[in-house]
């Protein structure tokens, strides 16, 4: 059965370190959703997290492979405990006359801010679980949107449940 | 003390001990041909080919067990190396490669002879790096040798600018380093082991199947004492051959897709299978649902995580050196109160040897022409059992490995993974240099020779006497055999038109060429090649085979492995 897995990742920060990551995916014919890379507080080490959707094998497959990386420090599947998952998103939307009000409303309820206003726009920043993210877009009407950007998820284990060296 | 980028390359090589380089020069690393020609700590061998550079290096690695190396020029150099690279990396063969780069300066704008090195070879290799600093270079040369003979070996490509080469920098070679995020593990759980070992001792149908993880490891010697304490019926891939004695009768031979009737059968009716150093590919165990119908009990010995349960599933995965995991395991079954299960070893032997009993590996031996066959059988004795095979691939290559009884590890020398035609020749080289006083034959056809020719050339240059011993039927014969079984015998391209005089070929490269037509000769031909008077001889021998015969026994694609097709069911 397919399930969707986070994996967070600790990995030289070199050049090509990324393309290792992404190009094992498509050789391998891995599913992914989405990837984030940024450095962490030690600059010689990146933090990645990747979302893809697999069977058991499949993504004991993809943390092997991961693991097999020589520029790859350590692998964690963060869905494979109690974990948080943040997303970022800004939506543009067409905003005028009345739906100002109605999208303002929807953007209040789900927790997002207006961060650019213009006379017929606003631009929405909203953070949570993708699924969350989802949600927004499905409340609003999709002849409002005129553009979104999503970050990719990120992830952290909960507790003392930590991804270090 | 100072030293310029290319003075490091080569104090680097010199510091690993390395004995030969096969390489090729051109504009990226001239600085360093210039400080190869001004030392004499290691041979240069100038190839026609950077893909026979890299082929050389390769069976350098595997017959030695030592780390191969190459040199490449950028562009080019690079591209037709990567046929080397990729075969090397299936079949997880340690090789440094040092390839040119246009200068730093020039990466990226399209420079003369300039290719993303690191981003064509990336999925091609273990690791690979560009040195964009001087500083960084003998670090870089001391990991790339570290990480390709440690853990499952594989080749790795070294990146150098020319820039790089001609800066200079104060030189230390690191003996050893550590890498936060390298770190293979050597040394079996103790728990899994234990397990193991339990399992084996209740097995009423045991098999053992070892790869070519055996040889990498150097455990052969481990892998016979396990199996002549258990008493256990054992198989060999194609890269495992020599693994273990193909002489012993606990030995039911070579498995797979031109495997021998009683190794898959074994295989496919065993109720515990030990697996060791072998990853269940395609064209060993067939199609792995059919594989998955029978109930058996699967222990996995890999040094390489993501190759347990990657095809099919196993009970006790094992990972750690394969050699340090059956010293361990013996000496647990030693201390073991238990004893294999001899009554039902006695039945399933009894099985064993009804299914030997097909002789499934029998051929027309009345032939008028000659059976290629034959041809490997009188070369196995001839040298004795004790030459270094190398091959190129398709029919000959089955050939070679079911009819040359291989009793060592380390002495068959085939792209197994890749099976890229035209390694044959090069490997040749590559053995014989590194064991001058070998008998080293290179089984190959018309075809596959074909495809690195040019290397007559480096074995004149060198005076490399290895034997080319050519099974010459006139068709690129796998192919043929799949279009005659597949296609309607619609012989599709498969025909070798215009094949060259291959006698008067290699003496035109100063060599000496034999034509073999009848199978009368066979015998005295070989014994010819290798006789001491021709021992400092290159010869090609051309033996005219029968060109209708074909490999067996034969699982076709997607089936599964006890549905062979026997030589005499045709």
């Amino acid at each position: 059965m397919s399930r969707r897995h986070i994996i967070s990742l600790l990995m030289e920060n070199e050049a090509g370190a990324l393309s290792r990551v992404a190009g094992l995916f498509s050789a391998r014919a891995y599913n992914i959703e989405s990837l984030t890379v940024a450095p962490t507080e030690d600059a010689t080490m990146s933090r990645m997290t990747i979302v893809s959707v697999g069977s058991e094998d499949i993504i004991e497959q993809i943390t092997k492979q991961l693991n097999k990386l020589v520029d790859v420090i350590k692998v964690m599947d963060l869905t494979e405990g109690s974990h948080i998952e943040r997303e970022l998103m800004l939506v543009k939307v067409r905003a005028v006359g009345g739906d100002r009000e109605e999208i303002k409303r929807t953007a209040d309820i789900f927790r997002g801010s207006i961060i650019d206003v213009t006379e017929s726009t606003y631009t929405i920043e909203l953070t949570g679980a993708g699924s969350k993210l989802d949600a927004f877009l499905e409340a609003i009407d999709s002849g409002f949107i005129i553009e979104t950007v999503r970050t990719g998820a990120s992830g952290i284990g909960r507790g003392e449940r930590s991804l270090k060296l | 003390m100072e030293a310029t980028g290319a003075e490091i390359v080569v104090r680097c090589l010199a510091e690993e001990g390395v004995e030969f380089v096969f390489g090729y020069p051109g504009g990226a690393v001239l600085n360093i041909y210039d400080e190869i020609f001004k030392q004499n700590k290691f041979k240069h061998v100038l190839v026609r080919h950077e893909q026979a550079a890299v082929h050389a290096a390769d069976a350098y690695a595997r017959a030695t067990g030592r780390v191969g190396v190459a040199l490449v020029t950028s562009g080019p150099g690079v591209t037709n190396a990567v046929t080397g690279i990729a075969t090397a990396y299936m079949d997880s063969i340690p090789i440094v490669v040092v390839t040119g780069q246009v200068p730093t300066p020039a990466i990226g704008l399209d420079a003369f002879q300039e290719v993303d090195t690191v981003g064509i070879t990336r999925p091609c290799v273990k690791h690979n790096f560009l040195v964009k600093d001087v500083k960084d270079l003998a670090v870089t040369m001391k990991k790339a040798f570290i990480i390709a003979s440690t853990g499952r070996p594989g080749p790795v490509v070294v990146d150098v600018p020319k820039d790089v080469t001609s800066h200079i920098t104060d030189f230390v070679y690191p003996d050893t380093l550590e890498m936060r995020s390298y770190n293979p593990v050597v040394k079996g759980h103790g728990g899994q082991m234990k397990r193991a070992v339990q399992m084996l001792l209740e097995a009423r149908r045991p098999m053992i199947y070892t790869g070519g993880g055996v040889v990498l490891g150097d455990a052969a010697e481990q892998l016979a004492e396990l199996t002549h304490l258990l008493g256990f019926p054992v198989t060999n891939t194609l890269m495992g051959l020599g693994g273990y004695p193909a002489t012993d009768r606990q030995n039911l031979g070579m498995l797979g897709m031109h495997g021998t009737y009683e190794a898959n059968m074994a295989m496919q009716h065993c109720d515990v299978l030990l697996a060791v150093g072998a990853r269940f590919d395609d064209r060993v165990i067939g199609n792995p649902a059919h594989f998955a119908r029978e109930q058996r009990r699967i222990i996995h010995i890999d040094v390489d995580p993501s190759s347990i349960s990657k095809r099919v599933k196993v009970d006790v995965p094992i990972v750690g050196d394969v050699k340090n995991v059956l010293t361990d395991m013996l000496a647990l079954l030693k201390q073991a109160k238990e004893k294999p299960d001899a009554p039902a070893l006695n039945t399933w032997w009894t099985q064993i040897e009804l299914w030997r009993s097909k002789n499934c590996l029998k051929y027309n031996r009345n032939s008028p022409l000659i059976k290629p066959q034959y041809v490997v059988e009188k070369l196995w004795e001839v040298t004795g059992g004790d030459a270094f095979v190398t091959s190129d691939v398709g029919q000959h290559q089955m050939w070679a490995a079911q009819y040359y009884k291989f009793d060592q590890p380390r002495r068959w020398i085939n792209s197994g993974g890749l099976g890229t035609m035209g390694v044959g020749l090069p490997y040749a080289m590559g053995v014989q240099l590194a064991f001058p006083d070998a008998q080293v034959a290179c089984i190959t056809g018309e075809s596959s020779i074909q495809m690195n020719i040019q290397e007559l050339s480096t074995c004149k240059q060198y005076r490399i006497p290895v034997k080319v011993v050519t099974l010459n039927n006139g068709y690129m014969g796998m192919v043929r055999q799949w279009q005659e079984f597949f296609y309607g015998s619609r012989y599709a391209e498969s025909y070798m038109e215009s094949l060259p005089d291959f006698v008067k070929l290699a003496e035109s490269y100063g060599h000496i060429g034999m034509r073999i037509d009848k199978p009368e000769d066979v015998e005295a031909a070989l014994k010819e090649a290798f006789s001491p008077a021709l021992k400092e001889r290159m010869v090609f021998m051309d033996f005219q085979t029968d060109p209708t015969e074909n490999v067996f026994p034969m699982v076709e694609g997607g089936k599964g492995l006890s549905e062979m097709i026997l030589a005499e069911e045709l």
